[in-house]
């Protein structure tokens, strides 16, 4: 068995025995079942939760909003990164900005956003949009600053145009720090969404969860709460995956 | 020296860097590389040498002068015929060896055909047949940049440029990547200029080697080292190599004490 | 670039930003926010309120709290993890993807599991706060250059030695980019413990003020709460470029 499987498989098995270790915690009442649910019956509630219609649009909502968000976020903020490469002074100036901004909770923005485009969905795509930015913008700067100057020379000598050199050359080079950008945005715009959801807004999964703690609805609100934890990591490890299989290659040193 | 016209021709060539401090880095230079010739460029660190190849490449231009290139003046871009080989690992991370060698030719939309038949000779010019399929990351130092080497031939330049191509690799390979360098000069019959920090490594390959000052670098030696086209690296044990190479470091060394400081 | 373009282009942003602000408030009316000089007076004077305070104290505390057991434990275990190639092996991606999970949804189990008072919030910054503490601590450890430690050994110095002169100086500049990561999540996760289920703190202010459409507290509250993460974070942030300028 190589060192790499060995560690795969201590991690399955860390993680299968941390939860066998919260089932016999719970059964044997070391930890109140009142307080924790035992991880069996989370995940029964779980698929009992997501045959319901109700749940189903919640879901729908949750997701349509965060995907719709991390688009926009990955989208603008790599126009945004291209951009302020472009203009070394500005982006100084700004660079104390981009450094604080994730020590703001940028949900204390909601009432505003709220204000500005109404009680819609608007305000909490807002929200995920304005938690993934920055990952997506601040990746995209790295991505750029790290093109080795060699390559640009080589485009230069091969007589490639501005648009060939930035297709073949700087995009390729970037793509290590812009997949680390769209892995992060997703998570942060997931992040964003349900904070916003369970904080603030009337629907959604984090609403749910929130609604089912306050109406002592356990089974509910951890049956919703696996659901959400299961999505992060699954999507997570997806995204994950396929960057290593787009870099194995080249990263194998 | 061959008594061909000259290939490419420098005629007060000076690069003084832009901005507040107006760093003269470059020249004047006046210098004749012969069509076919093995030139080679030494100098203490910082003196200007990549700045001049930059310069001749079209890379950056003159602050004064011209220079020429098979009679077209060289401004702002590389011309067609003129291959560069950089100093620092320049091969596309992304790409295998074969298709890194293909690069160039397939942006001037060759055939395929005609680009697979030149890609396995430069691949298997180069010694990399075993690894056409495997990426830069997967290579040694010197497997790398041949492949970067082979991406330059590949395009059958007239003009190879190399920025001290073997700076980062270990004697004995560096030896033996200047065989290589030879072969590929005698086969092509292209012409060479050299950029390096070894005065062994140009005294055994060169036909001609310019000493360069510290900054702003001019020459100040220019070296005929009088070797048979057909020669290799064993050539380090002739006489005469070392004559050259104490002729080129008593040229020197005044000047890279300059250079550390010490002048 | 020059000090005086630096101090002239910050300043041009700032301009620019209150600029925005105005014009938002032009836009969306005083429903939303109020604009920045009112805001900033009515700060002042929140400030000067002993009611104030007491909601400010409630937050300072737990926040104090969260930092200093994120700092303890997250150097601990990321050093441990270091250490231990690979257990720092089977662990790290575990910790890279606890720390993108949507952590809020975990919060109700920190009020089941610690009560309605100052504990769950402090429990829930720490677990926003102490994965990246662990994360860059063990990065630090784990990429100490190796010659570091032979030099160490050919100088003949004792274990303690090695790591008071060697291994500390070493890893320190990482730990504090990961102390200044875990700094600004711990105030974000007791932020968001206060806005939820809370009566106390700086959070449930905001959220109250939300609530109650008392815009002119909710935006003077937010604009505190910016001034100081921006302050205390541009401040480590310079702290951490020097660390890093050192090392």
């Amino acid at each position: 068995m190589t060192r790499s499987t060995r560690i795969v498989c201590t991690r399955w098995g860390v993680s299968l025995g941390l939860i066998l270790l919260l089932e016999a915690a719970c059964r044997s009442g070391v930890v109140p079942t009142l307080a924790v649910l035992p991880p069996s019956e989370m995940f029964a509630a779980m698929l009992e939760l997501l045959s319901t219609e109700e749940v189903l649009a919640n879901v729908a909502a949750t997701f349509s909003t965060v995907a719709v968000a991390f688009l926009a976020a990955v989208l603008i903020g790599f126009a945004a990164g291209v951009a302020l490469h472009g203009l070394p002074r500005f982006r100084r100036a700004i660079d104390p900005l981009l450094a604080s901004y994730y020590s703001v909770p940028i949900f204390v923005f909601y009432p505003l956003l709220v204000a500005l485009f109404g009680l819609s969905a608007l305000p909490l795509i807002a929200i995920g949009f304005l938690a993934a930015l920055p990952a997506m913008l601040i990746a995209t700067l790295l991505g750029l600053d790290r093109v080795p100057p060699v390559l640009r020379r080589v485009a230069r000598m091969h007589r490639l145009g501005s648009a060939r050199t930035a297709a073949l050359v700087i995009l390729p080079a970037a793509l290590p720090n812009l997949f680390q950008g769209i892995k992060l945005s997703l998570a942060y715009a997931f992040i964003g969404v349900i904070a916003g959801e369970f904080i603030l807004s009337g629907g959604g999964l984090g609403y749910a969860i929130a609604y089912a703690y306050e109406s002592f609805d356990n089974r509910t609100m951890y049956g919703l709460m696996l659901f959400v934890l299961l999505s992060a990591v699954i999507s997570n490890t997806l995204l994950s995956t396929w960057e290593s299989r787009l870099q194995r290659r080249r990263w194998r040193a | 020296m061959t008594e061909t016209a000259a290939h490419a021709v420098l005629r007060g060539v000076t690069r003084v860097y832009p901005g507040t401090s107006q760093v003269h880095a470059l020249g004047p230079i006046d210098l004749d590389i012969a069509k076919g010739e093995f030139f080679s460029v030494v100098g203490p660190s910082g003196c200007g040498k990549s700045t001049l190849l930059d310069v001749l490449a079209g890379l950056n231009p003159p602050t004064a002068g011209t220079i020429a290139f098979e009679g077209e003046p060289v401004a702002g871009s590389v011309p067609d015929g003129v291959g560069v080989v950089f100093q620092e690992d320049a091969s596309f991370p992304w790409l295998t060896v074969r298709d890194n060698v293909a690069f160039g030719l397939r942006r001037l939309g060759m055939d395929a055909a005609e680009v697979t038949r030149r890609v396995d000779y430069a691949v298997g010019f180069m010694g990399l047949a075993d690894f056409a399929g495997a990426y830069p990351a997967q290579l040694s130092g010197g497997m790398r940049q041949r492949v970067c080497i082979a991406r330059t031939l590949v395009l059958q330049p007239r003009l190879i440029l190399l920025d001290e191509p073997f700076g980062a690799l270990d004697q004995q390979t560096r030896l033996l990547m200047g065989d290589e360098l030879l072969r590929l000069w005698r086969e092509t019959g292209a012409t060479v200029l050299l950029i390096t920090h070894a005065l062994d490594e140009a005294a055994m390959l060169s036909d001609r080697v310019g000493v360069m000052s510290s900054r702003p670098g001019r020459f100040i030696d220019l070296v005929e080292t009088g070797w048979p086209r057909d020669r290799d690296s064993r050539i380090v044990s002739d006489a005469a190599f070392g004559a050259i190479t104490a002729r080129l470091w008593s040229s020197l060394r005044t000047e890279s004490m300059k250079a550390i400081g010490r002048g | 670039m020059t000090r005086r373009e630096g101090l002239l282009d910050g300043t041009l942003i700032l301009l620019a930003m209150l600029a925005v602000w105005q014009a938002l408030y032009q836009y969306a009316g005083s429903a939303a926010l109020t604009p920045p000089w009112a805001t900033a007076r009515y700060a002042v004077e929140l400030l000067g309120t002993p009611t104030f305070w007491g909601h400010a104290t409630q937050t300072l505390s737990a926040f104090a709290w969260s930092v200093a057991i994120s700092a303890v434990l997250g150097i601990a275990l990321g050093l441990w993890f270091g250490a231990f190639r690979f257990a720092g092996d089977v662990a790290e991606p575990m910790l890279a993807s606890l720390y993108t999970i949507p952590k809020v949804t975990l919060y109700p189990v920190m009020l089941l599991l610690f009560g309605l008072g100052p504990s769950a919030k402090i429990a829930f910054g720490v677990i926003h706060g102490m994965i990246p503490v662990v994360l860059f601590t063990l990065g630090a450890v784990k990429n100490i250059r190796p010659v570091l430690l032979r030099a160490a050994r050919s100088l003949r110095l004792s274990p303690m030695q090695t790591a008071r002169f060697v291994l500390v100086p070493a890893v320190l500049p990482e730990i504090a980019s990961g102390l200044r990561v875990g700094f600004s999540l711990c105030l974000l996760g007791v932020l968001i413990g206060e806005m939820f289920a809370s009566q106390r703190g700086i959070g449930f202010l905001i959220i109250n003020g939300i609530n109650s459409h008392n815009v002119k507290l909710t935006t003077a509250v937010t604009l505190i709460v910016i001034v100081f993460a921006v302050g205390a974070n541009s401040a480590l942030l310079a702290l951490d470029r020097r660390l890093h300028h050192r090392g």
